[in-house]
């Protein structure tokens, strides 16, 4: 039985082989993290358009990044990070597209029609953004507030001891110890890595674990009273248990923020554009924001926001809280190699 | 046909798969390993180094000097050692197991192997997002334990190498499981009914008859859990909540955030001659023995 | 069934491994029917889960080439896998231990590596990237767990069986259909759900050598770490229990009717 099923299978793989695929036919090619695009907005976009959407996902901008590197890609669009998106325009992974002469590429909000990593927008539109802060419970202070410091997480109180979590990810938490230390974010220096290594040891203790996944579920469920955390997933925290509180601490806040760009070699150029400009629709930008979480960067959205999302100072920022923000930069390699070892020391 | 040419045929599907489609790629690697690294990951295809040898061991200091760097053997360390407890818990379950399986009626033993292999048609993660709801604070297994008295301390492993250890334990058991099965499922019972008349106590039965026959599975299931188990990364990170790395997410780092693909390359190669050096000291031992 | 057959211990033993297996799939499965999105509290019955795989088109795809992928590569791993351990079952030979190493290598290599350096050899040499590539590279890796069980089966096998089959002037085929299969059928079946689990729950290589529209179940769930997981994963699981069930379930009725 089993040597027929065999041969079944030998005379069956080659109608496995994929169909060459016809250029610029009404298709898509979608490289995203899943959940981070609504299905329903996608059906419209499909329905409205008659292009159809091939959505394929990953998980870190490094696997999207090493993908492409290596070459086995194909894809029309990519969703990368500010920094990574600037070695990928420099390494001509991505293509020129001229954003702001879509219809809809004047809508894009300042400061994010001109950011440092693709000046002018011209190959790149933005999508979401967020903070990393910190959220907490304050039910243990009594009716008390933490301050807006990075101390709060970095030594915390004995209330929180034991009970915080911090994100599983060296770049946010190398960035957290040094701006409470006051130093750059991109700090290649051997002493001020010597303090961030010093303090990180130090409150190892404290923490419970070093997670990025889950962390809206730890927090509605009390399993930590603190999280290092996106400001998006605190939203969807705090809406499961009111009370959660979100900290723009005073030192220094990473800003971050994702972009759609359009792949070198894409085969289907025009679709690409269109969906690109389909996203910077106002509407549908705040669709996309209700779906995430997370607060887009089109002019008009906020009138089509959800009420819980327009009410939430953690997504839509106060203005006071803009001197405090960091915006991602692409750092140096000395100082990429430094972080390195300070997360690998840190967990020998 | 010659047995020599049947052999031939025989092993050429397996071992010509191998060596095109892992063996080809693996000399490639070998390549990138004495590479420069790329500015953001990838590598420098025209420059050649043997930096990343040298980074398992040493790092520069502040006075640019090579000094004596451990952080990479304690984490090898601490994976061979998470490996082993692996392979001896699941070898500890899963033998019993296995035995009482061999031993069933003929019809159910087909049902068996399917029991024991059907819960991983679900995904890993959901799998191990289970386990942290047993094993938390608060968890399932934390409220039972005081409910009924048993203990009245917070119940709290979660996020520690035991838990980790269970995880891994759980995910590697049907590997260990169905080659001892296997090997002992082909038992001549009349071999062990003649042992039981001849007045043999269970535990000589044991020893002289199920054990012999139960080795080329007990060796092939260690193979099977050792071996992964040294590159295991989800269960470390989930339910031992990422304070002391793994072999696996230390190179999962390096082709990732640390964009150093040499190093990881490196690493692999290293962890590679590690794992001969043990199966090659496990082959003299047994020929040794065979003598 | 003689109670001289039972060892002590054993039965304990395999009670306690079925509930350490089961416990985390009640879990698991209980949450896929929970109303809330969170795969950690319960608040209610629903079924919007199940309503959801339904309605998300890309994940209804991953679960087809998952499928596919692993039905593929475990037909032909452990067609592979069962010649090799029929030929290093039996006799010594030069270069026996090189080929055993070989048939383990898939096992050492770190997931990562193998990703990618499989990725940059497809790129080299030209091979597309689809479903097809993550066929032939699975292939490879579901190898060992096919071989060894079926090596351990075969081993300290009563040599006379193996001999007469070889030695009997029926043709070949004939010998190896009728007595050789049928002896080393367990661990066939073994191999074979091994090679099957594994290729079904791979995430790293098979990210790493898919094409577009190519990806396989795992790949889509763990990229939704970011945005964070919710039941719909678990639905999916339970999904792909019932339909593991009911294929099996029919083909032992199947086996069943037949005598």
């Amino acid at each position: 039985m089993f040597v027929r099923l065999a041969a079944l299978a030998a005379l069956a793989l080659p109608l496995l082989m994929p169909q060459p695929a016809r250029a610029q036919a009404k298709e898509l090619l979608l490289f995203n993290w899943s959940n981070y695009t609504s299905p329903a907005l996608l059906k419209r976009f499909e329905a409205e358009t008659g292009i159809k959407v091939t959505l394929d996902t990953y998980d870190t901008n490094e696997g999207m990044l090493a993908k492409l590197q290596a070459g086995g890609a194909g894809y029309d669009i990519v969703v990368p990070t500010g920094p990574t998106l600037k070695g990928m325009i420099r390494d001509g992974l991505v293509q020129k597209i001229d954003t702001t002469s879509l219809p809809n590429g004047k809508n894009i909000r300042a400061p994010f029609d001109n950011p440092d990593f693709d000046p002018g927008r011209a190959y790149s539109a933005p999508y979401m953004w967020g903070t990393t802060g910190i959220a907490y419970d304050p039910a243990p202070l009594n009716g008390g507030k933490l301050t807006d410091s990075w101390k709060e997480i970095l030594e915390p109180r004995p209330e929180y001891a034991g009970k915080l979590a911090m994100l599983a990810d060296m770049g946010e938490v190398y960035y957290a110890a040094a701006f409470y230390l006051g130093f750059d974010g991109c700090t290649d220096k051997a002493e001020e890595g010597q303090k961030i290594l010093d303090l990180l040891t130090k409150q190892k203790p404290q923490v419970k674990l070093y997670s990025a996944s889950g962390t809206i579920d730890r927090m509605a469920s009390g399993e930590t009273l603190m999280h290092h955390m996106w400001n998006g997933s605190y939203h969807r925290a705090q809406v499961k248990k009111p009370g959660l509180l979100y900290i723009y601490p005073r030192e220094g806040v990473n800003l971050w923020g994702d972009n759609f760009a359009v792949a070198k070699g894409a085969p289907h150029l025009e679709s690409a554009k269109a969906f690109i400009n389909f996203m910077l629709d106002p509407k549908n930008a705040a669709e996309a924001s209700n779906y995430t979480g997370y607060n887009n960067a089109v002019t008009g959205s906020d009138q089509y926001l959800n009420d819980s999302l327009r009410n939430d100072p953690a997504v839509n920022m106060p203005a006071d809280m803009v001197s405090r923000l960091r915006p991602t930069r692409e750092c140096s390699r000395a100082s990429l190699d430094l972080r390195e070892k300070i997360w690998t020391r840190l967990q020998r | 046909m010659t047995a020599v040419w049947r052999r031939a045929a025989l092993l050429a599907p397996s071992l010509g798969w191998i060596a095109a489609f892992l063996v080809l790629p693996l000399c490639l690697m070998a390549y990138v390993s004495t590479l420069a690294r790329g500015p953001m990951g990838g590598v420098d295809w025209n420059h050649h180094t043997a930096d990343a040898y040298v980074q398992f061991l040493f790092e520069r200091d502040l006075m640019d000097r090579l000094v004596v760097n451990t952080d990479y053997l304690r984490i090898f360390g601490r994976s061979f050692a998470l490996a082993g407890g692996t392979t001896v818990l699941t070898l500890l379950i899963g033998f019993p197991t296995a035995i009482w399986m061999a031993f069933q009626p003929p019809s159910r033993r087909l049902l068996l192997v399917f029991i024991i292999t059907v819960p991983f048609w679900t995904n890993i993660l959901v799998r191990n997002y289970a386990w942290i709801l047993l094993l938390r604070t608060g968890g399932l297994i934390d409220t039972l334990l005081r409910a009924s008295g048993l203990s009245n301390e917070p119940f709290s492993i979660l996020y520690t190498p035991l838990a980790t250890g269970i995880g891994l334990t759980y995910s590697f058991l049907p590997y260990m499981v169905l080659p001892i099965y296997v090997s002992l499922e082909k038992i001549d019972r009349r071999l062990v009914e003649a042992a039981f008349d001849l007045g043999a106590s269970r535990w000589a039965a044991f020893r002289r008859v199920i054990l012999p026959l139960a080795m080329p599975g007990v060796m092939g299931g260690a193979i099977l859990v050792f071996v992964p188990g040294l590159g295991a990364f989800i269960s470390p990170e989930l339910l031992g909540g990422a304070k002391s790395m793994m072999i696996g997410s230390l190179i999962q780092q390096q082709f990732g955030q640390s964009r150093n693909w040499p190093f990881g390359a490196a690493l692999a190669f290293v962890l590679f001659a590690l794992v001969l050096l043990a199966l090659g000291a496990h082959q003299l031992r047994y020929r040794r023995e065979a003598r | 069934m003689k109670s001289l057959w039972r060892f002590p211990f054993t039965r304990p033993a395999a009670i306690f491994t079925l509930v350490f297996l089961y416990v985390p799939i009640i879990v698991l499965v209980v949450l896929s029917f929970g109303a809330e999105d969170s795969i950690a509290r319960w608040s209610g019955f629903s079924l919007r889960w199940y309503a959801e795989v339904w309605d998300n088109d890309t994940m209804l795809r991953t679960i087809r080439n998952s499928l596919t992928v692993a039905v593929f590569a475990m037909l032909f791993g452990t067609a592979a896998a069962t010649m090799a351990a029929l030929a290093l079952a039996r006799g010594t030979f030069r270069g026996k231990t090189i080929a055993a190493l070989l048939l383990g290598l898939p096992l050492v290599v770190p997931e990562i590596v193998a990703g990618i350096s499989v990725l940059l050899f497809f790129v080299l040499v030209g091979i597309r990237l689809g479903i097809t590539s993550i066929i032939l590279a699975h292939i490879v890796f579901v190898i060992p767990y096919a071989y060894l069980p079926i090596r351990a089966r075969l081993d300290g096998m009563d040599p006379a069986l193996v001999e007469a089959a070889a030695d009997l002037y029926a043709p070949r085929w004939t010998a190896f259909y009728r007595i050789i299969l049928p002896l080393i059928w367990p661990g066939i079946a073994a191999g074979a759900t091994l090679a099957f689990i594994g290729s079904l729950g791979d995430v790293v290589v098979s990210y790493f050598v898919s094409g577009p529209g190519a990806t396989t179940l795992p790949v889509y769930v763990f990229s939704m770490v970011r945005m964070g997981v919710t039941p719909v994963v678990n639905a999916v699981s339970t999904l792909l229990l019932a339909a593991s069930i009911a294929v099996f379930s029919l083909s032992y009725l199947v086996s069943r009717s037949k005598g």
